[in-house]
């Protein structure tokens, strides 16, 4: 994985493993709940690196304790949005901390175009770069189709 | 408390005025400098120093010297004081106790009224504490070895520019180590063969890349180019992985008006973070820390120079105690040891320094040299650094001792890899990202890390290449800093 000729999007904690198996997601998730955080499933079609904020499936589950009950919730989401990018997160609310503590990708559209970098010359030997994602021409909902 | 009879009682106070102000010369233990019932305020500063007073000092009236000379006295009675409340100006050493196992040195707690310190000054606290009382004759040695900083003085303080939470939801990256590398050799590539060493680190998978301390604006390379070629790689990185990324770029310069250009030169590339190293002086740091606030930039401070005052553990001050003053002038990352790498750092003593950076509250804890509580104050917390010839096969030592609020640096074990640095890059970051997986999984890391990381390897070449070149490598020399209270002896390999 050195010159990464998919453009698989590295974001996350464990983007540079073989993808997680769903005994391995469930482990940690039991890692966070362990640390009495709270899990949350976001979803996106603009995985940007600028972007925070992906869409929520659902509210964080402040009040489920359970990795099997956080695991139907992943399924549901992969059910409903199968080519989407899609994260798990996990929330610290302790003073000081008041964030998220953990975040790894879950699912992903079976092609990944990437990015490519606009170059845009301004004065002297300046350029202002942007970020553009392949799939960001499309309109949201057609994005990703296989 | 001691045993040695003098170190005991409030001997000496002289409490008759006109005997006390008469012209002449008065031990500093007469003065008011010694009081042993003093109980500190919550509004004290208390400063803990190490001292090794001359051949027939008394080690009482050494540390009221010390008092004396870091507040209000000289070295003869003056009238003067009576135009003030000098009382309250007079620093108190109030405890005096023998430094196990070293005979001739001595402990000795000293407060400081609030009164004498300027808010939000951190060269003012410095050259109040240390910048006389040092050259002192009647001391053979003297180190500044922790202090307490009031709560009512934290206050007065912005701290870190960005700070460790805000960071991390700038980068969007939760819940592991961040990685970096220095770009090496550290004097010598051009700007553009420097924009590739940059580019290969990071589209390899690093976090950041940094510059080295030393590299300003030489002959070989101007800083405007670096900052161009830089600029260039980190956003083509950035775009191949989709992934924020960033590359520390040194802004140290001769003048305060040098450093601002090259700040606004950095911020109008659209970097991310820029670096500066100690030798700019506390008035530069918080200057430059009221700067990147405004310019929403990140501060990465180089901790050079450091090792010719904190090394040695009789003499100087001693580095949790500059931590402590870097998180108050403000400064988002700093170097802070890595323990088992090519530079001094007992391992509890460099936890010590990790959890003055990290805490909200930092608790006393004497194996780890830290002789106080000392409260935050909500002050945001700065992002340690561990930077200084380790490498992916010490993976999970770095990780048990240091938790993954930590950038570990692997400048050398990057670009030394056998296949090139992105090869170097691919197994620092599968080496990180395995072990916290395994961690997660609860895994015991100290003692299976080297079975879990032959595990990746399989899957990952780069992996197996850095483990085959540097498994072996260790540093293995004994500490020159580690703590009195220490249980049994650490071994830093």
């Amino acid at each position: 994985m050195m010159t990464n000729p998919t453009g698989r999007l590295t974001q996350g904690q464990f983007s540079f493993l073989p993808d997680l198996t769903d005994a391995e997601i469930a482990l940690q998730i039991e890692y966070g709940l362990k640390q009495e955080y709270a899990w949350a499933v976001e979803y996106t079609d603009d995985p940007h690196p600028r972007n925070t904020y992906w869409e929520m499936f659902g509210m964080p589950m402040f009040d489920l304790n359970d990795a099997a009950g956080v695991m139907l919730e992943l399924k549901s989401c992969r059910d409903t949005f199968p080519q989407h990018y899609i994260r798990m997160l996990a929330f610290d609310s302790t003073r000081g901390v008041e964030t998220i503590a953990m975040s790894f990708i879950v699912n992903r559209p079976a092609v990944e175009p990437g990015f490519s970098l606009v170059r845009q010359e301004t004065n002297g030997r300046t350029i202002r770069y942007t970020i553009r994602g392949h799939e960001a021409d499309r309109a949201e909902g057609e994005r990703y189709r296989k | 408390m001691a045993t040695a009879p003098e170190i005991v009682g409030n001997g000496n106070q002289i409490t008759d005025k006109k005997k006390r102000y008469s012209a002449g010369v008065l031990k500093y233990r007469q003065m008011g400098y010694w009081d042993a019932d003093y109980v500190p305020k919550e509004t004290d500063t208390i400063c803990l120093f190490r001292i090794t007073p001359q051949e027939g000092v008394d080690p009482i009236e050494a540390a009221a010297a010390v008092a004396g000379e870091s507040s209000t006295a000289t070295w003869t009675v003056v009238w003067t004081d009576r135009l003030t409340a000098c009382d309250s100006y007079r620093a108190k050493a109030f405890k005096v106790e023998p430094v196990p196992n070293i005979p001739g040195q001595y402990f000795a707690w000293v407060a400081y009224d609030l009164i004498l310190f300027e808010e939000g000054s951190i060269a003012n606290m410095t050259a109040s504490l240390i910048g006389n009382v040092f050259s002192f004759k009647p001391l053979k040695a003297a180190r500044l070895e922790d202090i307490r900083i009031p709560v009512a003085y934290v206050k007065t303080f912005k701290g870190p520019p960005t700070g460790l939470v805000v960071e991390r939801e700038r980068l969007d990256k939760f819940g592991r180590p961040l990685l970096g590398a220095t770009t090496k050799p550290k004097l010598g590539l051009s700007g553009r063969n420097y924009g590739r060493v940059v580019y290969e680190g990071l589209k390899g998978g690093l976090d950041f890349m940094k510059d080295d301390e030393n590299i300003n604006s030489q002959p070989f390379m101007h800083w405007r180019d670096r900052f161009l070629y830089v600029m260039d790689a980190v956003n083509k990185a950035s775009a191949a992985t989709g992934e924020v990324k960033g590359s520390y770029l040194n802004i140290t310069a001769a003048t305060m008006e040098d450093m601002y250009e090259r700040a606004e030169f950095a911020r109008d590339l659209g970097s991310i973070i820029v670096m500066v190293d100690l030798v700019i002086g506390w008035t530069a740091i918080q200057s430059m820390a009221n700067w990147c606030r405004k310019n929403d930039m990140l501060m990465h401070m180089h901790r050079a120079g450091h090792g010719t005052y904190t090394r040695q553990k009789n003499h100087g001050v001693s580095f949790r105690v500059i931590a402590k003053w870097l998180r108050l002038a403000g400064c988002d990352h700093l170097h802070t040891g890595t323990a088992v790498g090519k530079l001094e750092g007992d391992p509890l003593t460099v936890q010590g320094y990790y959890n003055v950076c990290r805490d909200s509250y930092t608790k006393q804890d004497l194996p780890r040299g830290l002789f106080f509580d000392q409260d935050w104050a909500d002050l945001k917390k700065v992002m340690p650094v561990a930077s200084g010839g380790i490498h992916a096969g010490q993976m999970h030592q770095l990780l048990d001792l240091f938790g993954d609020d930590v950038i570990m640096q692997f400048g050398g074990g990057t670009i030394g890899h056998p296949a090139g640095i992105q090869a170097g890059a691919v197994a620092n970051r599968v080496a990180l990202e395995c072990m916290v997986k395994a961690r997660n999984e609860g895994k015991d890391i100290l003692n299976e890390g080297p079975a879990i990381l032959q595990k990746a390897a399989q899957f990952c070449t780069p992996l197996k290449q850095a483990l085959d070149t540097w498994g072996d490598i260790t540093f293995n020399y004994t500490s020159t800093d580690t703590s009195d209270y220490a249980v049994t002896p650490t071994a830093s390999n």
